[in-house]
């Protein structure tokens, strides 16, 4: 049987205070339904009018000391759950302090850019944290609103134009916590995912230098005249590639592409010949996507991929 | 007649017979209460249909991972419509129509107080909803931006299509006429009462209709004036929600929260007032605690207008704001409680006969209090960064406005049908159509609040392969379908009902509010004479004149 995702799942310290809150209230709350389910199940069978009987039941207008009872009953369980309500916020939302960010969550249409201000790395779609570290990022966007989502490790929170926000990310055990946009943010919001990988802090440093190698760009064969045509064919104007003068940043980074798991915000697994079929025609694969259909030929597509390749 | 030649046709006949009609010249210059109320159902019954299909349509693409059925620009459409029609073309326009039928009758009046202005209320719906229907028709399509309608999303240069200037043109003109009908209902109630009809005594239907009015007049203009602002910026290149010219983005969300959810109540208060009807009715007893229902809705309506920050709860508004909104959104649960707990009371100890209408108004009380306990727990500023945007969400508001709002107008249909038409509904499709409802609603939504937890996120046109999402979605969709098939049951159910219905009589449920006093259909006039008002229920009175419900009561002529 394949596990449960989300809140079945908590996998970070805050995650677990929110599902523990949920559960509790839910709890509560689905046991006053029961409660009132039963008490309907008895009125049903209790005082479903006999056949026979035409004598109208005793006219009964109210009682004053019951509605005060059923007044101040509810008014104790929201005062519980008002407490618990400030509780859980404090262990979610740790004050920010003077702290400054460890990560900056850009929102774009309709990909994720993430960017380490602290070691200057820069990449898209995927948020590589050490496993146990709280990590702060600040939540950005340049277009429209978005809303970080990450349903195994913790809150939802706005990616607002003109309005930044910050939040505490940490991850309990290394692994891959998959999550997505929730604020809905136009064509392709369904596609826009976002990829938490923890990591050991061995493996999170050495993530680290590699990204932020600048790799040499090949001057011969396929891959050499990929560079030529990614310079040549506007994939410069919207994309930067380290050590080029590519550095545009409408779309992703795209020097270290080699390193991640998926193209397009998760719309295909990152392999040569995904890389291919979405270069062919990105629309195809994600319509509405700002990334147009280039019209590059099938010769043009193998060499802009073999130069994407040799990105090392 | 002779010595009158009347400006438009009039009705001489009680409605909707076509007898003696003049055709639909009648209708559509009628100033008649009734009649503008009966138009005021029929077309929320054009736009239900409508509104279901595109719900349809949405369940079959969602029915499996990366199904292809439909675009992703067209899923946006349709959701964004969808949920547009279903608040602002089906579930507010009945309530009111309904409102606009029996308000004056339940008060022993003539017709509302400004007549022509009841009708200008109506057909400013009609012609919103013509509106932003015809945007459909444009190159660009339908708008595609979400019933909320986000800045900066719904602004340019992210929506030069169309559709958005058609939604805010169509529901600033219905919003218009939203407010007239609002201040029609305040004084109507407030100048029309019939001789003994005090404030105390009005039915709890014409209480929930007054208070839903105040709300009306208070919010429709806030966003009435966030539309000017959203076409402003649309239309002359004005700045009010474009944070890259200066404006700001979370200010239009306070605009149309502001509204939007005192909009949630006006569209369960009346509900609220439909049940309050039907229980006791059906319960034979009067309602328990009459002045708590009636000023537990005086409190949700003073409630309602300051929770609007629970719907931002993800913006980061700061923890002051959270936890104040979180404090006064629970607070809600309160009033809203204590009405439930009365209608269970009301039910206590009477002798329930589960006609139809009070089988809607039973499951109405599970479905609503299902409903109502989520929304405490989203209530919750930790809880609701949790579930907010997801499809746990969608299940919540489903199990409030359809749970809720529609199983109460159900109730009220077949309550008030045999009144509209003098004929009586089939008990036995009834029967069917609740059963089909119950059962195609609760699959259709109760399993969404788990998808919701596991991280599917609402308004997504389709969704990757994770564990379980497949299956749970299926089951949905199949829901959806039975919920359609419920809804093609009732339509029959009135198809047959209005020509072959058992003829009804004027009260065939033996109640006890004034409108039963008149015929079934009421006569153009209404009342020949309007009973005697000694208590809040003037016909139980007529009948026990041995068991008067207040027999110290005055007698006023």
């Amino acid at each position: 049987m394949e596990k449960l995702g989300g809140i079945f799942n908590p996998s970070s310290p805050e995650m677990e205070a929110l599902a523990g809150l949920t559960y509790y209230t839910m709890a509560t709350t689905l046991g006053i339904l029961l409660l009132i389910v039963a008490a309907m199940i008895y009125i049903i069978i209790a005082y479903r009018k006999k056949p026979d009987d035409n004598q109208e039941p005793y006219q009964n207008f109210g009682n004053l000391n019951l509605e005060i009872v059923w007044t101040l009953i509810p008014c104790a369980i929201v005062a519980v759950l008002f407490i618990l309500t400030c509780n859980t916020m404090k262990v979610v939302d740790p004050p920010v302090g003077d702290h400054e960010p460890d990560i900056i969550i850009i929102g774009h249409q309709w990909w994720w850019e993430i960017r380490y201000p602290k070691s200057g790395v820069i990449t898209a779609n995927e948020l590589h944290i050490p496993a146990g570290k709280y990590m702060l990022a600040r939540i950005e966007s340049v277009d429209v609103i978005h809303d970080f989502w990450v349903p195994e490790l913790g809150r939802k929170i706005d990616a607002i134009p003109g309005h930044t926000n910050h939040m505490w990310i940490v991850a309990g055990e290394p692994g891959l916590y998959i999550g997505a946009c929730a604020e809905f943010c136009g064509t392709q919001h369904a596609n826009m995912h976002i990829r938490v990988i923890a990591k050991t802090e061995e493996e999170f440093k050495e993530w680290e230098t590699k990204e932020l190698v600048i790799p040499p760009t090949p001057r011969s064969g396929l891959a050499g005249e990929g560079a030529k045509l990614f310079q040549e064919k506007a994939c410069m104007n919207c994309h930067t590639i380290l050590g080029t003068a590519a550095a545009a940043r409408v779309g992703p980074n795209l020097t270290h592409l080699n390193n991640r798991q998926t193209i397009g915000a998760g719309v295909l697994t990152n392999t040569p010949e995904n890389l291919k079929k979405w270069l062919t025609n990105p629309q195809r694969y994600k319509q509405g996507s700002l990334m147009p259909n280039m019209k590059l030929s099938p010769a043009e597509v193998d060499a802009i991929v073999a130069y994407l390749e040799a990105l090392k | 007649m002779s010595s009158r030649i009347p400006l438009v046709p009039e009705n001489t006949e009680p409605l909707p017979s076509l007898k003696g009609n003049q055709g639909m010249l009648a209708w559509v210059s009628s100033v008649d209460h009734k009649q503008i109320g009966l138009m005021y159902l029929i077309i929320t019954g054009v736009f239900f249909v409508i509104g279901g299909l595109e719900a349809l349509l949405m369940r079959i693409q969602l029915a499996q991972p990366e199904m292809d059925f439909i675009s992703p620009e067209v899923y946006n459409q349709l959701f964004t419509m969808h949920g547009t029609t279903m608040i602002f073309f089906v579930v507010m326009p009945f309530l009111i129509g309904i409102g606009v039928y029996l308000v004056p009758l339940m008060i022993g009046a003539r017709d509302m107080a400004f007549p022509r202005l009841n009708a200008l209320s109506f057909w400013l719906v009609v012609f919103g909803g013509i509106l932003i229907y015809y945007s459909f028709l444009t190159q660009s399509g339908a708008p595609d931006m979400g019933w909320f309608s986000y800045a900066p999303l719904s602004e340019k240069p992210f929506s030069l299509n169309k559709g958005p200037t058609y939604w805010a043109l169509g529901l600033l003109a219905t919003g218009i006429g939203s407010i007239a009908s609002g201040l029609n209902n305040i004084v109507t109630i407030l100048t029309l009462r019939t001789a003994g009809m005090t404030m105390r005594r009005i039915p709890l239907f014409v209480w929930m209709i007054l208070v839903t009015s105040f709300l009306i007049i208070f919010v429709f203009p806030i966003i009435a004036s966030a539309f000017a602002m959203m076409l402003l910026d649309r239309l002359l290149d004005a700045t009010f929600f474009t944070p890259a010219h200066g404006g700001s983005a979370i200010l239009w969300q306070h605009f149309f929260w502001g509204f939007g959810h005192p909009e949630v109540y006006i569209l369960i208060l009346p509900a609220f007032g439909i049940i309050s009807e039907v229980i006791p009715v059906f319960s034979r007893k009067p309602i328990f605690g009459y002045e708590f229902v009636a000023g537990s809705t005086v409190a949700i309506g003073l409630l309602s207008v300051g929770v609007w920050g629970h719907h931002m709860f993800a913006v980061g508004l700061g923890d002051v704001a959270n936890l104040y909104f979180s404090l006064a959104s629970m607070l809600i649960a309160i009033p809203t409680g204590v009405k439930v707990l009365n209608w269970i009371a009301t039910m206590w100890g009477g002798k329930i006969i589960f006609a139809t209408p009070m089988l809607f108004a039973t499951a109405f009380i599970i479905e609503f209090v299902m409903g109502g306990i989520t929304g405490v727990a989203i209530a919750s500023a930790p809880i609701d960064w949790v579930v907010t945007d997801s499809y746990f969400i969608v299940a919540h508001f489903h199990y409030v406005l359809y749970g809720g709002s529609m199983f109460a107008i159900f109730a009220g249909i077949y309550y008030w049908f045999p009144k509209f038409t003098g004929r009586m509904m089939s008990e036995t499709l009834g029967k069917w159509h609740f059963w089909l409802t119950v059962i195609g609603f609760n699959m259709t939504f109760f399993i969404q609040h788990f998808l919701g937890v596991m991280g599917m996120p609402r308004r997504i046109y389709t969704y990757q392969d994770f564990p379980y999402w497949g299956s749970m979605n299926l089951l949905s969709t199949i829901g959806a379908v039975v919920l359609a098939l419920s809804v093609l049951v009732f339509m029959w159910n009135i198809h047959v009902s209005l020509r072959r219905g058992k003829k009804a009589g004027d009260n065939p449920w033996n109640a006890w509010t004034l409108e039963w006093a008149a015929a079934s259909p009421p006569a153009v006039h209404n009342f020949d004479l309007v009973p005697p008002v000694r208590g809040r229920r003037p016909l139980w009175d007529l009948a026990h004149p041995e068991q008067p419900d207040e027999p110290n009561a005055k007698v006023v002529d």
